[in-house]
């Protein structure tokens, strides 16, 4: 199903247009609003009257993470506080959080932005939906929240935690669809089972996963252990959260609500705009914001973009699966390791429970990349000899992939954390001088 | 005859094993024999309880990874060259020794084995 038909299936040509005419209009706002975007305009020379077409985009300069950092907390809103009902941050694990803006317009955006993906999903107003994702300055909680509401259908905002109480209520109250991160849809898999309650009795259909990168494996892991359909939903603080994009039925690439926010795919080391169908890094601006717009943002996230319409019906441009952050990427005795090939090998490997540890360390100069994973109750052996070859087979298995030799360490059921928000999954203990 | 063996698999970390004493100890399980098997990294518990089926539910109740085998145990004289004269039965059947452990008190032996083939190996033994 489709929310906004004119929109999402609008053709490509008006939908430039429409692009450039909200374009220009968002580069006169910050411009005059909003004091170190116009320092930055006026040191690339740039006026907003050269800014007419689409393809004038590359003469701004882009915007980075940590100039929103450098801007803490509120000197890059382009809307006065009086306009600003709502203040959303991300998770800083290091330093002060970055900080975004909402005013009202910018609120009924999120809302409109997140029905489109909830219609997608196949949900509606007649569905109820258990929202798991935390709630508070996170965005994922309130923005799939507001774009259930704006569906019409039922919303149970649980956040994130008591995940026996997740189950109960998920079973008491015939949950349809659960947003929630992929990392915690996997526990709940987890402890429903525990739980004893047969799969037949929940109505639990549909899942709605994001705010971490995730595979195609792990899509198929949790269809399974779940019995539903698992659909990503992608989003970043920066930009409004989830919501950003949504796939379809068909799971064939995340469409983006383009129409809102504009992507590009640039060379993460030159900053060039790369033809379409690169792998690159993804860049946002944000043409119908007030409150805080970004132009140029650049989301750290590596993926590549097809404009080719999609068998549903849209004509949105479709990003494929997320490969990582540039900023996730580890180097590993020289060699790029991204976690996401670590989990889709893990994933895919009958004997494994999809959950992972990688922890990297510098003992005498050389790094050391140990992967811990949790063997299937059934695989579990009284021979010493059968563990032995299957720790063998996952090195390989590894090793063929990414390229270097990982230290395999088996260990006890359930002893890797459950996420119960965002999965911490690496653990690089090196330190750089 | 053919009785039931524990396997638990166990990270090398301290007090893994006196919890699972302690476990077994409050549910009113005796244990009567065990070995472990072990690398750097990990080991795997093997014993023989009163109720093996009882021990298993329990021990998963605390999330180990417990599997349940059928192993072989032998009963012996305790004295020289009848463990010799056992062992030469089975390798005389064609039947291969995974791992086997062993413990003797008075005049009486035990053996557990863990044989590739467990009718073959019983019937070895038994026609000895």
């Amino acid at each position: 199903m489709i929310w906004n038909e004119t929109m999402e299936c609008m053709n490509r040509q008006d939908l430039q247009k429409l692009q450039e005419s909200r374009l220009k209009k968002v580069v006169e706002r910050v411009y005059y609003n909003c004091e170190p975007y116009r320092k930055r305009m006026q040191e690339a020379g740039i006026i907003p009257s050269d800014i007419n077409t689409m393809e004038d985009i590359v003469k701004l300069p882009f915007m980075s993470k940590q100039d929103l950092r450098d801007h803490y907390p509120f000197a890059l809103m382009s809307s006065p506080m009086s306009e600003i009902v709502r203040l959303h941050a991300s998770s800083g694990t290091t330093g002060k959080p970055i900080v975004v803006g909402y005013t009202r317009t910018d609120l009924n955006i999120w809302n409109e932005v997140g029905a489109r993906c909830f219609t997608a999903y196949g949900l509606g107003k007649n569905d109820i939906v258990q929202i798991s994702y935390g709630y508070g300055l996170f965005t994922g909680g309130l923005g799939a929240h507001g774009a259930v509401e704006t569906i019409g259908g039922t919303v149970i905002p649980m956040s994130s935690g008591n995940t026996e109480k997740q189950i109960m209520l998920m079973h008491d109250f015939g949950a349809v669809g659960l947003a929630c991160t992929p990392s915690y849809a996997l526990h709940l898999a987890d402890v429903l089972k525990d739980s004893g309650i047969p799969r037949k009795e929940f109505k639990l259909r549909v899942g709605v996963f994001g705010a971490e990168p995730w595979t195609e494996q792990m899509r198929g892991e949790l269809q399974e252990r779940l019995g539903i359909r698992a659909y990503d939903i992608y989003g970043l603080t920066e930009i409004i959260g989830p919501g950003v994009g949504h796939e379809c039925e068909y799971q064939n690439g995340t469409h983006l609500c383009e129409d809102h926010f504009y992507p590009e795919i640039v060379d993460p080391a030159t900053g060039e705009v790369l033809p379409e169908g690169s792998l690159g890094e993804l860049v946002f601006t944000t043409i119908t914001k007030e409150g805080m717009p970004l132009i140029r943002f650049r989301t750290r996230d590596l993926t590549r973009l097809t404009y080719e319409k999609c068998a549903c019906g849209r004509t949105s441009v479709r990003m494929s699966r997320i490969l990582g952050r540039c900023d996730d990427m580890l180097i590993i005795r020289g060699v790029n390791v991204f976690p996401s090939q670590v989990e889709s090998i893990i994933c895919e490997m009958p004997e494994l429970e999809p959950h992972y540890l990688l922890i990297i360390d510098r003992v005498k100069n050389l790094d050391t990349f140990e992967v811990q994973v949790e063997v299937k109750e059934d695989f579990y052996s009284d021979e010493m000899a059968k563990m032995l070859e299957l720790r063998k087979k996952i090195t390989h298995r590894l090793q063929s992939v990414i390229g270097i030799i990982p230290d395999i360490k088996l260990v006890e059921p359930r002893s890797l954390e459950r996420s119960q928000g965002k999965a911490k999954r690496v653990i690089d203990k090196r330190k750089f001088i | 005859m053919l009785i039931k063996q524990l396997s638990i698999f166990l990270e090398n970390k301290r007090g893994r094993f006196s919890e699972i004493a302690k476990i077994l100890g409050n549910a009113g399980i005796n244990m009567t024999a065990f070995t472990v098997a072990e690398n750097s990294d990990f080991g795997i518990l093997r014993l023989i309880v009163s109720e093996p089926e009882r021990a298993k539910t329990i021990l998963k109740e605390y999330r180990y990874a417990v599997n349940v085998t059928d192993v072989v145990c032998l009963e012996c004289p305790n004295e020289p060259g009848a463990l010799a004269k056992a062992m030469d039965a089975i390798t005389q059947a064609g039947v291969f020794i995974e791992y086997m452990y062993a413990f003797s008190f008075g005049s009486g032996a035990t053996v557990v084995i863990r044989p590739d083939n467990l009718e073959k190996c019983v019937e070895a033994l038994k026609s000895n």
